[in-house]
């Protein structure tokens, strides 16, 4: 098999897998704040009992988080060493910056919250639960500087065959950062607001814990409604943005083939590379070109522009820009129900909405995962756009075979992990919060 | 620019070692899980480093973030080089992170001894294979011009670098069980230090062959500051002895800190100016001086570290404080 296929295939699988976890943990990670704020001015013990239980979901979580992203950290010299000299002035130094800036902020601060709540007051104790939400979302900040650089490239200039930086704040804030660092967060708290949400209406359906659960339930209604037009608004002004610093990309989204203006944004479709064409197209006319400028005379550039060697994997980029836009319109619709029955007191009671909101846990997962696939098969074939492909970027002296075996090992890894993670968060849901008057350990 | 690219040396030093220190303990301690009676006295291994295991992979996370910024040339060469080994390290440190905290969530006894024995392999399997990538660094690499490994992962498996390898385990066993002994109390602090006793027979002699071995075949580049620190490090390590032997715990666990400090830095001094020596032709090796990145990233790298790593220190020693006393 190809060395380069297997490089992409073990990096999307370990990438993919540790993108479950962060963005729970940003968005838990608020959620907690927020808890432990209510607490601190209300005094209102439920609130503490909120906290503690979703300290012990987030604690389940980091843990893979950070084991998996070890991985991701090591796989640019292990799987990627071309790229890894061609990049390493510029990209490296935004991953150490993670380490210093957020995440120690993060780790050792989560110790306070999960084994010192008796060890320190209470004000250290709920600067302690703001200090690891910050952690979490500076990592993610980083993370993403990181990624958006290969998309669109700044701040740098190639000399000794290298990219070598010109430039610190040209290349942190590139022009693809901020649009994506927001749509980023909000996908984060779309996932953490949601996860409550939905494991509330699990314990509600269930019957168990109903008087913790349906204050769970309320707390998380505004915030995900917020959170879900959060990222919707960042998202479209990413989508601006890759209109103009990556139109490749943008016509791959759109399956948008022929140069012009009036474009549609399309419903449905299905991409077919070899006719250049999409068929079946339905969807809204002139959509396209209002959303990128505001007008129905804004030009947007086809795919037929591109050389064919230069254009992303047309279809998985559609299908995944799509199934993200999809995934969002349920959750903002879950969101606005959920809302409505919240003004109406019978958040709690409707069985149908919790059935909803239960079966809905899995899918802003999903959103993130979709969204990602767009945005990273959206920059094929370039590992840095418009720089470096990505057929070149891979290690020379990892043969094949090895990537092969690397990948098994991963795959039962992650699948075991997997399990033992959703068999945790099951039995801790069942097992529910502490009761109000039992001290912390 | 020289200047700089020696600061950076440094200060990845210091990253490295830090997260030997930190890590080495708590890797230490997983070394002996096994060992431990279950139940209890694996609980309260386990405890007494829950608070401290995650900040202190950071410090990983950072050394090869910092190495992959100043120096991307030799991250690229070694992570690749080295790749099914730290395929396996990566393996070790997913298991043990997790085991860590999941293994006290359900009172199941197939589950606990699961997670004790993901944690112990966990724990033994990094120890070993990060010094057997150091003996490999220290012997050196067949390269090729562009920088890549050619020798095949069978070739990392010589005589000399399992004998550092071996080196690193027993100094990350010693460390581990110092910091038990001070972390807890009783019957388990008699036998930590017991543990303690024994494995340190294995650090010195293991060292003493792997310092000896070094200097007849591998002194490359330079004889007086390798054989300074290495002298240093025999004392620490010695001193271990001394203290351990009052019972003064808390001293011995510092030699140690002293002695793990002192060995990485004497393997720097050795590699100096190499990073990763180029066994088949020296003008292949990558230097802190040919394989660094530009002044500019090691000027705003320095601007971060500068800013960054005294708070990163601050916290540590803070955490520390806060869960300070014997489990």
């Amino acid at each position: 098999m190809d060395a380069v296929w297997l490089a992409r295939l073990q990096f999307a699988l370990t990438v993919g897998f540790h993108y479950l976890f962060p963005p729970l943990s940003i968005g838990l990670g608020w959620m907690l704040f927020f808890y432990q704020t209510r607490f601190l001015r209300t005094k209102d013990a439920v609130y503490q009992q909120l906290a503690r239980f979703w300290t012990r979901m987030f604690a389940l979580t980091f843990a893979v988080g950070l084991a998996t992203g070890i991985t991701m950290e090591f796989q640019f010299g292990t799987n990627w060493a071309a790229y890894s000299r061609f990049v390493g002035d510029i990209f490296g130094a935004p991953l150490a910056a993670e380490g210093v800036f957020a995440f120690f902020l993060e780790s050792s601060f989560l110790a306070i919250l999960i084994y010192g709540e008796s060890r320190v007051s209470r004000k250290v104790y709920w600067a302690s639960s703001l200090l690891v939400a910050v952690g979490a979302t500076l990592s993610a900040f980083w993370i993403v500087v990181a990624n958006s650089w290969q998309q669109t490239p700044a701040g740098f200039h190639l000399v000794n065959g290298r990219a070598e930086l010109t430039s610190f704040w040209a290349a942190v804030f590139n022009p693809s950062t901020l649009p994506r660092y927001f749509h980023v967060i909000a996908g984060a708290l779309v996932v953490g607001t949601f996860f409550v949400v939905g494991v509330s209406a699990l314990m509600l359906l269930k019957k168990r814990h109903v008087v913790f659960a349906e204050r769970s339930l309320k707390s998380a209604l505004l915030p995900a409604f917020l959170a879900i037009n959060l990222v919707m608004g960042a998202g479209h002004f990413h989508a601006v943005q890759v209109a103009k610093t990556q139109p490749a990309k943008l016509a791959a989204f759109e399956g948008h083939w022929e140069t012009g203006t009036h474009v549609p944004m399309l419903l449905f479709g299905i991409p077919n590379e070899k006719e250049e064409r999409t068929d079946f197209a339905f969807g809204q006319k002139n959509m396209l070109s209002y959303m990128v400028g505001f007008s129905a005379d804004t030009r947007i550039q086809g795919l037929k522009d591109f050389p064919k060697q230069d254009r992303p994997p047309i279809l998985t980029t559609f299908i995944g820009f799509h199934s993200m836009v999809y995934l969002g319109g349920w959750l903002w619709m879950l969101s606005m129900w959920g809302l409505y029955l919240l003004w109406r007191k019978k958040a709690a009671q409707n069985r149908l909405f919790l059935l909803a909101s239960a079966l809905t846990i899995p899918l802003p997962f999903l959103a993130n995962e979709v969204g990602w696939v767009a945005a990273e098969v959206g920059r094929q074939p370039w590992v840095v756009y418009n720089l470096m492909r990505t057929r070149d970027a891979v290690s020379a002296a990892v043969p094949a075979g090895q990537i092969l075996a690397s990948i098994v090992l991963f795959s039962l890894i992650y699948s075991l992990l997997f399990g033992v993670w959703l068999y945790l968060l099951k039995r801790q849901i069942d097992k529910g919060p502490q009761p109000l008057n039992e001290e912390a350990r | 620019m020289v200047t700089l690219q020696i600061i950076w040396l440094l200060l990845i030093g210091i990253l490295i070692i830090g997260y030997a220190i930190l890590d080495g303990f708590d890797l230490g301690v997983g070394c002996w899980h096994l060992f431990a009676k279950k139940g209890r006295e694996r609980t309260l291994f386990l405890r007494s480093i829950e608070p401290f295991w995650d900040g202190n992979e950071v410090w990983l996370l950072t050394g090869g973030g910092a190495l992959f910024a100043a120096f991307p040339p030799v991250y690229a060469t070694v992570f690749s080089g080295f790749y099914l080994a730290l395929m396996l390290v990566l393996l070790g440190l997913i298991f043990r992170a997790v085991s860590i905290e999941y293994r006290n969530k359900v009172e199941d006894p197939r589950w606990v001894a699961a997670w004790d024995f993901a944690f112990a392999i966990g724990s033994i399997l990094p120890s070993l294979l990060y010094a057997v990538a150091v003996g490999n660094l220290v012997r050196g690499l067949q390269l090729n011009a562009i920088g890549d490994y050619t020798g095949g992962f069978f070739a990392l498996l010589n005589p000399y670098a399992l004998v550092v390898g071996l080196v690193g385990l027993s100094m990350f066993a010693v460390h581990g069980a110092l910091y038990l002994a001070v972390k807890t109390g009783g019957e388990l602090q008699l036998r930590a230090r017991a543990w303690a006793a024994q494995s340190w027979w294995a650090y010195a002699a293991l060292f003493l062959v792997a310092a000896a071995w070094t200097a007849c075949c591998y002194l490359r580049n330079g004889v007086a500051l390798p054989v300074v620190l290495a002298v240093a490090s025999v004392t620490a390590i010695a001193l271990i002895r001394v203290f351990s032997r009052k019972g003064e715990d808390l001293k011995a666990f510092f030699a140690s800190c002293a002695g793990i400090a002192l060995v990485m830095l004497a393997v720097v001094a050795v590699l100096f100016p190499n990073l990763v020596t180029a066994s088949n032709d020296p003008s292949l090796s990558l230097t802190i001086f040919n394989a660094s990145s530009s002044f500019r990233t090691l000027g705003v790298m320095l601007v971060i570290a500068l800013l960054g790593m005294p708070v990163v220190i601050g916290y540590t020693v803070y955490i520390h404080r806060v869960f300070k006393g014997k489990v």
